[in-house]
């Protein structure tokens, strides 16, 4: 055959060459720290995260109410115009179940999945709001356009973070489940 | 008629030891609004963008995909060079030149300032197997290299160190600089050893600070422009990253990226022509062993040229009138940033207070820093 030639001789490695340290390799760990400086926009959004409300930023020229909040309009490219609070409660835009964690490790059988969704938040132009969790709900229950409501850590313990949302819970389920009284809060 | 382009308009926010006020989006929005106004054009009919970032420096996978917003490139032709700011021009220029593009956006900034090891990072530079596990520290590549110059050419660490007396004495007429100081040698001298003949005075700092500029095809930039700067020469290339094999005592990637820029720029006779320049001067030493590379003088005759005061503010070739890294700040990719801003205030006029008379032809080069042997250069004039 005229590939022979190119056919590698001797023997194949094995995974536990490579274990026992029979192949050597080289390894690091990098060791980098890095603190991002949050800003004008970004700064304010935490900051009223940890006082339990939803901000955001109104462009004038297109009149977009902008979530997350920016000091600039990447559109028409130029500063924003005033700040607004918005609803925390919207309407789920898309989600996924997720049977994997961040790392791709599966989650135990034993855990729920976790259930990342689009919040398009009351209040922000239609498209826009956050990134989040879903929670207090079946899975199979979740449909695109499903009123939901941000569930809020306690205030002493929030911190100015995207997490001082805990998840978004659907609004109906808790009108089901909950007294009224209860839901006025 | 042979195809021209030119630089129609730059924008910058200043640079500073830090920025905590404004996230690097912000930043970069301030330099790009800047830009575009300054050049007379909204980013909605540029053609294409280009920054030049590193994600490393960033601390995000991919950043390049962060760009957009804040160059007004949301949907736009738009790419990163993980290289300085000057290669970032090389690749707009031929954008331009293709005829695909009329006018190119080029962004480059720094937030070093959110590196809180940037030791660490740069050691990360190093090659895993044959130099990060001897832990040297990053300056002692300078080090290396200063040695092996000073060795080469009989320059002194006086010499040196006068070096950073200038430059950060311009930097004093240079509102956009950080480190401006009115210091003498002997502070330099005198200043902690790092990795010797290297001292903590002989290092730039680092800046944060961001800068846009707009390129445009000769008849666009002549329609934009009153006072369009024309990008004559340039010229990049990179050394062997084998430390073990480079040449420690000469800048070879200096001296060829230079002879690309001069040949496409046609100018035979470097230290006639070139008016003033601004090159890398990230160790004290490097300002030297650049302007030998670049064949603004000759080897060895960098230092004597420096005391005969004609690479100063009102010499025969100032060099580094901004102030360089030594007195703006280490900007990493966008260096070559600040560079390019300088010249263009320079060869326009608008210079202010550092203002050089009668400017026509300006020289930019970049260094991409330990442990790299990139350089890059420009060659820009006003006519």
């Amino acid at each position: 055959m005229e590939l022979e030639k190119y056919k590698l001789g001797g023997t194949h490695l094995k995974s536990s060459d490579f274990e026992k340290g029979k192949v050597l390799t080289t390894a690091w760990q990098p060791n980098l720290a890095y603190t991002w400086d949050n800003g004008v926009a970004i700064g304010r959004y935490l900051d009223e995260l940890k006082n339990g409300r939803i901000i955001a930023r109104v462009c004038h020229e297109c009149h977009r109410i902008m979530l997350p909040p920016r000091m600039f309009c990447e559109l028409c490219f130029r500063p924003t115009d005033e700040w607004m609070y918005v609803q925390d409660t919207g309407v789920v835009s898309t989600f996924s179940v997720a049977r994997v964690n961040w790392d791709a490790s599966r989650r135990g059988p034993k855990e729920p999945p976790l259930l990342p969704a689009v919040i398009e938040i009351d209040g922000a132009t239609k498209g826009m709001g956050i990134l989040h969790m879903l929670g207090e709900v079946d899975p199979d229950d979740i449909k695109a356009g499903m009123k939901v409501r941000a569930v809020w850590k306690k205030s002493e313990d929030r911190t100015g973070a995207i997490t001082d949302i805990l998840y978004f819970k659907p609004l109906r389920a808790a009108a089901s489940k909950k007294a009224p009284a209860r839901r006025k809060r | 008629m042979i195809k021209r382009v030119a630089i129609v308009g730059i924008g910058t926010t200043g640079f500073r030891p830090i920025t905590p006020d404004v996230s690097y989006r912000e930043l970069i929005f301030e330099a790009a609004r800047k830009a575009y106004t300054d050049a007379g054009i909204e980013p909605s009919e540029i053609g294409g963008f280009i920054t030049a970032a590193e994600d490393f420096l960033e601390g995000y996978s991919i950043c390049d995909e962060y760009c957009p917003d804040q160059i007004g490139a949301v949907l736009k032709p738009t790419q990163t060079i993980p290289g300085d700011f000057i290669q970032a021009l090389a690749t707009g220029y031929m954008m331009i030149m293709t005829g695909a593009f009329k006018t190119v956006a080029i962004e480059a900034h720094s937030k070093a300032s959110n590196v809180k090891n940037i030791d660490e990072l740069m050691g990360f530079a190093f090659d895993p197997v044959y130099n990060r596990p001897l832990r040297e520290t990053p300056h002692a590549i300078a080090g290396l290299e200063m040695t092996r110059y000073m060795f080469e050419t009989c320059t002194s660490a006086e010499q040196c160190a006068r070096v950073v007396v200038k430059n950060k004495g311009n930097a004093m007429r240079n509102p956009y600089a950080a480190f401006g100081a009115d210091i003498a040698e002997k502070d330099v001298l005198n200043s902690d050893p790092i990795s010797l003949p290297l001292h903590r005075l002989d290092i730039a700092p680092h800046a944060d600070g961001a800068v846009v500029a707009v390129l445009a095809d000769g008849e666009t930039a002549l329609a934009l422009s009153e006072t369009p700067i024309w990008i004559e020469g340039l010229g990049w290339c990179t050394d062997t990253p084998t430390l073990e094999m480079r040449d420690w005592g000469e800048a070879a990637y200096a001296r060829l990226a230079a002879e690309m820029a001069y040949k496409m720029a046609g100018i035979a006779n470097p230290a006639g022509m070139i008016d003033f320049a601004e090159i890398n001067d990230e160790y004290s030493f490097k300002e030297l062993q650049h302007m030998e590379a670049l064949k603004l003088c000759r080897p060895g005759e960098a230092g004597h040229l420096l005391e005969s005061g004609a690479t100063s503010y009102a010499g025969d070739i100032p060099i580094n009138v901004s102030g360089g890294a030594l007195g703006v700040g280490h900007l990493f990719e966008a260096s070559g940033a600040h560079k390019i801003l300088e010249l263009v205030e320079q060869l326009r006029g608008e210079a202010g207070a550092r203002q050089i008379p009668d400017v026509n032809i300006g020289l930019a080069q970049v260094w991409r820093g330990v442990p790299t042997a990139t350089g890059a250069v420009a060659i820009l004039s006003n006519m």
